[in-house]
């Protein structure tokens, strides 16, 4: 080992194939569909299905980055546009779920849609409820064992890809739902619901601040029957903290967002330097550059902002880099991935709303996209665990505290 | 190795260097930090022991005695831990290098056979750099202080300020314009017409420096860094401000850990006040600036190493980890409420010395 910050040939060659799909295939459309709220981006979602899902020509033997190459990858789609990449058709969260917690046999076959040459599939992960959030504890949406079946009853709210993973035969939603209320976090269980299973509706389309090309849906479970083999996980009850015992159910749904979680900071980076390439273009194009060896004193305003929200953006890189580094070498990495949403959550919500200040009218303009990507933006602190949760889960790793120590 | 790969581990050299230096810096180093920060005096006996650890002599030239590792990021994780232990003692233990790296770097064979034996003999022996000069408008690349040419002399004459002047130094490397370049000058600390007026600070209060009158300074031709060659000034500030940058994280991470475990300790309420969102929240967002702000400091000092012009990522990582410092090190004199604002107390001073992270700019310490 040595401190090194290197990319290897393979993160370059994957660089360069997804910014070039960014610059050709996702830039373009951008504005219409986030204006065009709700339409689908069939020539987007074509376009990936057929050419962009077999990946990057990178050279399997050589020395690869692992997670790392990965948040280069979404950085750069995201760079390109962060709702476009969102409603790509991939298994998303609803896979990560489903690779965290299930069987072999699970896996092969609730992921193989996703590899065939049908047509374009979606994955989703129902977790929020319209009292839930972050306290994913107090979910009240019940499944209870009929025979051979789980019953699923309730209401998810804020499901990313939940209109495509509910409606397109072939794809699925994981949903959280509890078996016992009375055991807290104990009860609580992922289930796999395929596409088009009776009893789940897609009741509504939220309408967002940003990222409008990627569905948000509102999912009702009325009786909504599925297999047994359908649990990822245990069916035990553990009374106790499943945090703390080998509960593969609740613990295998977390330990997802320590893999989900910096590529959600990888995202953010990607709508940032999107944004701070966009304010440097335009400061070049009117005769400013940025002075990095000018003294302190002799920077204009400006200049002195654009350094800051450099430095801050390359930080979140790097803590993001860092959280990936330590899963692709098998590290625990739950205070590092946290730390790296955190810091990119916050950090690119500064950066595209300062941006948009930086630019003056032509920023607040929707002739150019750094209004929208202010917009796009915001999320990144709200979902996958709140600026305000990644907090708590720094704190009490580096306070030693268990989570009844630090509410 | 291979450097071929992102990678966020020291290699195990370095690690051996770092578990060495860290603890150091907590047995010896932290024990004395307070009381050489209200006596105004550095622990000599210390400044020895450090010697004794060859910590500057590993990146000086290897023909003179040196370890010859000029690697910047093995000069980043020390200067990180030596300043966790304290800060003005760590810039006393280092300054050596101000004189002793540049030399390595681009002094010319008679320079480096005058300058660093002193250095790495069986004594440690201080340097001290004159970069800063006394105003607002400091441009590092362009001081005020000049240069000129005067036969086989040069003469030098301007006003400079935050250089370390301790007992045992004989040599400033004085850097000054000459016409429009800046370079570097050798002067010895008897030299006519060079006056130094110790100086008083908002922090650093164990570190002597002065600020120093350059009159009319004659030097010879030879004194100049590099000979003929000259220097580039633009490299040694580059180099030295992901240096200063990295003592700027181990100060944070002191206050850090000192804010840590009081708010671990304290109750308030019936309970550790670090059980409260206010203050937790505060210490978690301590621990992620800290960690930024080291990699950036990593980064760059990588990238340094790999030999390509690192103006840029010296300056993020240089301005992150004075922001940073100076924010953290204010959190923990919050967290420690009124205890915070006494003297017994270090978050008190180490705020004080994060201050002048913005005001150093830079020191040739890597």
């Amino acid at each position: 080992m040595a401190i090194s910050f290197e990319l290897t040939d393979n993160s370059r060659i994957a660089r360069d194939f997804y910014r070039k799909m960014a610059i050709e295939q996702m830039r373009p459309i951008a504005r219409r569909y986030d204006v065009e709220e709700h339409t689908l981006p069939s020539e987007w979602v074509d376009y990936f299905w057929q050419h962009g899902r077999k990946g990057p020509p990178v050279d399997f033997a050589a020395p690869a980055d692992g997670m790392v190459q990965v948040c280069i990858q979404v950085e750069e789609l995201c760079w390109g546009d962060a709702a476009l990449y969102l409603r790509m058709p991939t298994s998303a969260l609803g896979g990560a779920a489903v690779g965290a917690a299930g069987t072999k046999e699970q896996k092969a076959r609730f992921l193989k849609p996703f590899k065939g040459d049908g047509h374009p599939v979606w994955g989703a992960m129902a977790i929020t409820e319209p009292g839930a959030g972050s306290d994913t504890a107090a979910i009240q949406a019940t499944a209870e064992l009929d025979g051979d079946e789980w019953v699923l009853n309730g209401t998810k709210i804020f499901c990313t890809n939940g209109e495509g993973a509910s409606q397109v035969e072939g794809g699925f939603v994981v949903v959280w739902a509890t078996i016992d209320k009375s055991a807290g976090r104990g009860g609580i269980k992922s289930f796999v619901v395929p596409a088009k299973t009776p009893g789940m509706k897609l009741v509504g389309l939220e309408k967002k601040r940003g990222i409008r090309a990627s569905d948000t849906a509102t999912l009702l479970f009325e009786n909504c029957r599925i297999p047994a083999d359908h649990l990822l996980g245990s069916a035990k009850v553990r009374k106790k903290d499943p945090s703390k015992t080998g509960d593969k159910g609740f613990k295998g749904a977390m330990a997802t967002f320590d893999a989900s979680r910096p590529i959600v900071a990888a995202m953010a980076i990607g709508i940032g330097r999107a944004s701070l390439d966009l304010c440097r273009d335009e400061l070049e194009k009117q005769g400013v550059s940025i002075r990095y060896d000018a003294a302190r004193c002799d920077l204009t305003v400006i200049e002195r902002d654009f350094i800051d929200l450099e430095a801050e953006l390359q930080a979140a890189r790097l803590l993001t880099w860092r959280a990936a580094w330590m899963m692709t070498h098998g590290k625990p990495n739950n205070l590092e991935a946290s730390m790296s949403k955190a810091k990119a959550g916050l950090a690119v919500t500064k950066i595209t709303q300062k941006v948009v200040e930086l630019l003056g009218p032509v920023g607040y303009s929707q002739k150019l996209l750094a209004e929208k990507w202010m917009r796009d933006a915001k999320v990144n602190d709200i979902y996958e665990g709140t600026q305000q949760i990644n907090q708590l889960i720094v704190a009490r790793r580096v306070l030693d505290y268990s989570s009844s120590m630090l509410r | 190795m291979r450097p071929d790969l992102i990678e966020f581990e020291p290699t195990e050299e370095q690690q051996l260097i770092v578990d060495t230096v860290r603890q150091f810096a907590a047995n010896e180093i932290r024990p004395q930090a307070h009381d050489a920060a209200e006596a105004r005096k550095l622990p000599e006996n210390l400044l020895a022991q450090a010697h004794e650890l060859g910590l500057v002599a590993l990146g000086l030239d290897e023909a003179h005695g040196g370890g010859g590792d000029r690697s910047a990021v093995t000069g980043a994780l020390i200067a990180e831990e030596l300043a966790y232990g304290d800060l003005a003692i760590a810039l006393a233990i280092l300054s050596p290098s101000l004189i002793g790296l540049p030399v390595t770097e681009f002094g010319t064979d008679p320079q480096k056979a005058e300058i660093l034996p002193a250095l790495l003999g069986p004594n440690f022996n201080a340097g001290s750099l004159a970069l800063i000069e006394p105003d607002f408008r400091f441009d590092p690349f362009r001081p005020t202080t000049r240069a000129t040419r005067d036969g086989g002399d040069y003469t030098l004459r301007g006003h400079k300020c935050f250089v370390p002047w301790l007992d045992s130094g004989d040599q400033v490397l004085v850097i000054a314009m000459e016409d429009d370049d800046p370079q570097a000058f050798l002067v010895p600390r008897k030299t006519q017409g060079l006056s130094a007026t110790p100086e008083r600070n908002l922090g650093l209060d164990a570190l002597p420096t002065v600020e120093l009158e350059l009159d009319d300074v004659r030097v010879p031709a030879s004194a100049r860094l590099g000979g003929d060659a000259g220097c580039d000034v633009h490299s040694i500030i580059d180099r030295g401000r992901v240096a200063l940058a990295a003592t700027a994280v181990g100060v944070s991470r002191a206050a850090f850990e000192i804010a840590r475990d009081y708010a671990k300790e304290r109750e308030a309420f019936g309970a550790p006040i670090a059980t409260k969102q206010a203050i937790a929240f505060k210490i978690a967002d301590m621990a992620i600036e800290i960690d930024a702000a080291r990699l950036l400091v990593w980064e760059a000092a990588w990238l340094l190493d790999s030999g390509a012009k690192a103006t840029r990522e010296a300056v993020l990582a240089s301005r992150q980890a004075a922001q940073v410092a100076r924010v953290v090190t204010d959190g923990a004199v919050q967290v420690l409420g009124g205890y915070g604002y006494i003297r017994d107390y270090l978050p008190e001073m180490l705020h004080r010395n994060a201050c002048g992270f913005t005001t150093f700019e830079t020191l040739t310490l890597i």
